[in-house]
């Protein structure tokens, strides 16, 4: 049996291929993007699996639900937000007959490292009615994955794995077993479980309900639901889930004696297990990675038998990440001794652009154009663009989610506001940008757009984008956009007050005008010339 | 046995090199693990920092407890002070002495060296004026590698293999230039044996 170091990102991957992958899909994402990236460098390797970037979550969920129709193996992976995103396809494959096994990988944020909220994607399974399954290390993450699509194809449904940031980024040893096979390509025997007309629907969802009563008992008789009792100690018993096991373990040492304690890694809640501690004890502490998802299920609405004692009475905090630390009063344990404390002010050290980054350029013409008005809207968006927000430039005012930018200065121009300019990166735009400038279109919206073209995903390490560069203008032009005003400059220092003109010529025209700040971001710009030698 | 320790600094100083380097030399001894790193935002200029846990046992969580590391090993002075509350009684902390100042407010050099010097355990190194005698500014991780590799459970031979592996890519010339950044850090680290 072969050993390798991975993260739990790529062990996760690894799972995939061992379980007979065939193709994913996938947009980059923090914490989730090194699964693809593992599976994309073993693939130029292997000439297999098939393994994309796609223009957003919900198109890279659409292609592998083709692949699952034609009986083949598909995993989709996304960071939790793009899961909203893919929300309509993934809420709608629970109601087909999954056919090759369908595996969805969401990377959870707590403590929200790069991400804007800590929306908990268990939430998401249970809203779909499906299984999900949450790996405590890099082992589980490799073995879940290859059982998730065993489970997938056995009940017909898609199973989730839910990652979180800390599992997703840490690296161990992980043993790998046999590499199974990849399925035949044969099509869905009967795909009016695919034509979800009301007709077919209203079966498929009879269906889904009738298997519940399965995908409960498979998650009360998992391997990954451990209950272990101890009847001489009554006083309290603990239940885990994700990385709240590795947390409770680290400390349990310190417990003496130990306490009953059920760990949960396998969903719908199970239950029956739950009920089985509680009638052993008098309290229960319950540590969640993640929003308080069994904590709510367990307080009900009525008052439950049983003191709980979690992050909803405050027991463990509500916000962030659970630490080995910050769980201990809850478990009756003293805080750690430190070291003595620092008697000095530490200045925090925020990400920031690059030196040389284009965005930088950019930002200092737009902020030179907006100073001839009084006050002004600069909407933003989703990438290294958004440190735009902080000083020194103070350039930017909104990021919501993926496109969301444009979106935003269409309504504040039709609310009266004058000026409004948009600023979204190349890859956002590809991504969720060009539907909102449609509408933009549609009514010639007296707002400006700016696209910050760098030719890559530069957040999450400087992906390709799906589409290239070159081809943007035409993609604008071809929704519309009068030719007059869009604008195709390079964004460089030296060009500071000729760009600046520009944008301010295209704030001034009465409708909607679009401009292309064209450069090459540092980072990959560097790695293309090293690649070159 | 169980070894914790912080690897900090600012995002593109080689904190995941070193942290890599120390964790294949601790699985190569048969150790036991776990390596946890920051990716996405932080990279950019930011402050970084890789929890790294080596145990002869199973190791449960990828973060350190409060007070419980046995060293933090810091490319830059004021990164070694962000994480203190991590370090244990007698845990060692090892930093570069070269200020990496892009933010407006960087605090005073001479004072900030002097709280670190104050600590029971403290080094600090001049990593980068070393790094440039060993041949390359570059090397300065593997200076402060070096210092430290005094105090870790593995055997330093192992981790000057790691090195030869890793750069061996680059050309002979890079793999001794790192060497020597390691082995002049490790000469340097020898007075931190006697307090």
């Amino acid at each position: 049996m072969s050993e390798m170091v991975l993260l739990g990102d790529e062990a996760v991957a690894m799972g995939a291929i061992h379980a007979g992958l065939t193709a994913a899909y996938a947009y980059p994402g923090t914490p989730s993007t090194e699964i693809t990236e593992f599976l994309i460098r073993y693939s130029e390797k292997n000439h297999k699996p098939v393994a994309q970037w796609c223009a957003n979550e919900k198109t890279a969920y659409e292609a592998a639900l083709g692949v699952s129709f034609s009986g083949k193996r598909a995993l989709v992976a996304m960071k939790h937000v793009g899961l909203n995103v893919a929300a309509d396809p993934f809420m709608n494959s629970a109601i087909v007959n999954i056919h090759g096994g369908l595996v969805v990988v969401v990377a959870d944020d707590p403590g929200m490292h790069s991400s804007q909220n800590e929306q908990d994607s268990r939430y998401f399974a249970d809203f779909a009615r499906i299984l999900c399954l949450e790996p405590t290390n890099q082992q589980e993450a490799y073995e879940m994955t290859k059982e998730a699509f065993e489970i997938s194809e056995r009940f017909h449904i898609p199973v989730m794995i839910r990652l979180v940031t800390r599992l997703a980024h840490s690296r161990a040893v992980v043993k790998l077993k046999d590499q199974r096979n990849e399925n035949i390509l044969q099509k869905v025997p009967n795909p009016n479980s695919w034509i979800l007309l009301p007709s077919n629907a209203k079966k498929q969802w009879h269906q889904l309900l009738e298997i519940q009563k399965d995908l409960q008992q498979h998650a009360e008789e998992s391997k990954y639901n451990i209950l272990q009792l101890n009847p001489q100690f009554k006083e309290f018993g603990v239940i885990t889930t994700g990385l709240g096991l590795n947390y409770y373990l680290e400390n349990l040492p310190e417990l003496d004696p130990k306490p009953s304690h059920l760990h949960i890694s396998e969903y719908p809640i199970p239950a029956e297990k739950i009920r089985q501690l509680s009638a052993q004890v008098k309290k229960i502490v319950i540590l969640e990675e993640g929003y308080p998802f069994v904590e709510r299920f367990m307080r009900g609405i009525l008052s439950p038998p049983i003191e709980i004692f979690g992050k909803i009475d405050g027991a463990v905090p509500a916000e962030g990440e659970l630490t080995p630390d910050n769980i201990r009063p809850a478990l009756g344990l003293a805080q750690r001794d430190r070291k003595g404390t620092v008697h000095f002010n530490l200045p925090n050290r925020p990400p920031q652009l690059c030196p040389g980054c284009p965005h930088a350029d950019t930002f200092t013409s737009l902020k030179k154009a907006m100073a001839i008005f009084q006050e002004t809207m600069v909407t933003s968006d989703i990438g290294c663009y958004t440190l735009g927000a902080l000083p020194p430039y103070n350039a930017i005012e909104s990021t919501v989610n993926m496109g969301a930018s444009v979106g935003m200065a269409k309504g504040a121009a039709d609310a009266g506001f004058y000026p409004v300019v948009a600023v979204i990166g190349d890859s956002t735009f590809l991504h969720s940008g060009v539907t909102p400038l449609m509408d933009a279109v549609a009514h010639n919206t007296n707002m400006t757009l700016i696209i910050l073209d760098n030719e890559t995903v530069g957040m999450t390490g400087g992906q390709p984008t799906v589409l290239p560069s070159s081809r943007l203008e035409k993609v604008v032009l071809g929704i519309g956009v009068d030719p007059q005003h869009l604008r195709v400059i390079p964004t460089h220092r030296k060009f500071i007050d000729q760009n600046s003109q520009i944008i301010l010529d295209e704030v001034k025209y009465e409708g909607l005008s679009v401009i292309i700040a064209v450069r090459e971001c540092v980072e990959t710009a560097k790695r293309h010339k090293k690649e070159q030698k | 046995m169980k070894y914790d320790m912080i690897i900090a600094g600012v995002g593109g100083q080689g904190v995941l090199s070193v942290a890599a380097i120390i964790a294949s030399g601790a699985m190569k001894e048969g150790l036991f693990v776990k390596q946890s790193e920051v990716h996405g935002m932080s990279q950019r200029g930011g402050a970084v920092y890789a929890n790294l846990r080596l145990s002869d046992q199973p190791i449960y969580s990828d973060l350190i407890a409060n007070g419980t590391a046995s060293m933090i090993l810091s490319m830059e002075p004021l990164e070694s002070l962000r994480y203190l509350h991590y370090l244990k009684e007698d845990g060692y902390l090892i930093t570069s002495e070269n200020p990496e100042r892009n933010i407006p407010d960087y605090p005073d050099l001479s004072q900030l060296l002097e709280q670190i010097r104050s600590l029971p355990h403290a080094l600090t190194i001049d990593a980068h004026k070393l790094a440039l005698e060993a041949g390359s500014g570059r090397a300065t991780n593997m200076v402060l590698a070096g210092a430290a590799s005094h105090f870790l459970p593995i055997k330093p031979e192992t981790m000057q293999n790691f090195i030869k592996e890793i750069f061996a890519r680059k050309g002979e010339k890079v793999v001794n230039i790192n060497l020597k950044a390691f082995a002049m850090g490790r000469e340097f680290g020898e007075q931190l044996l006697k307090k």
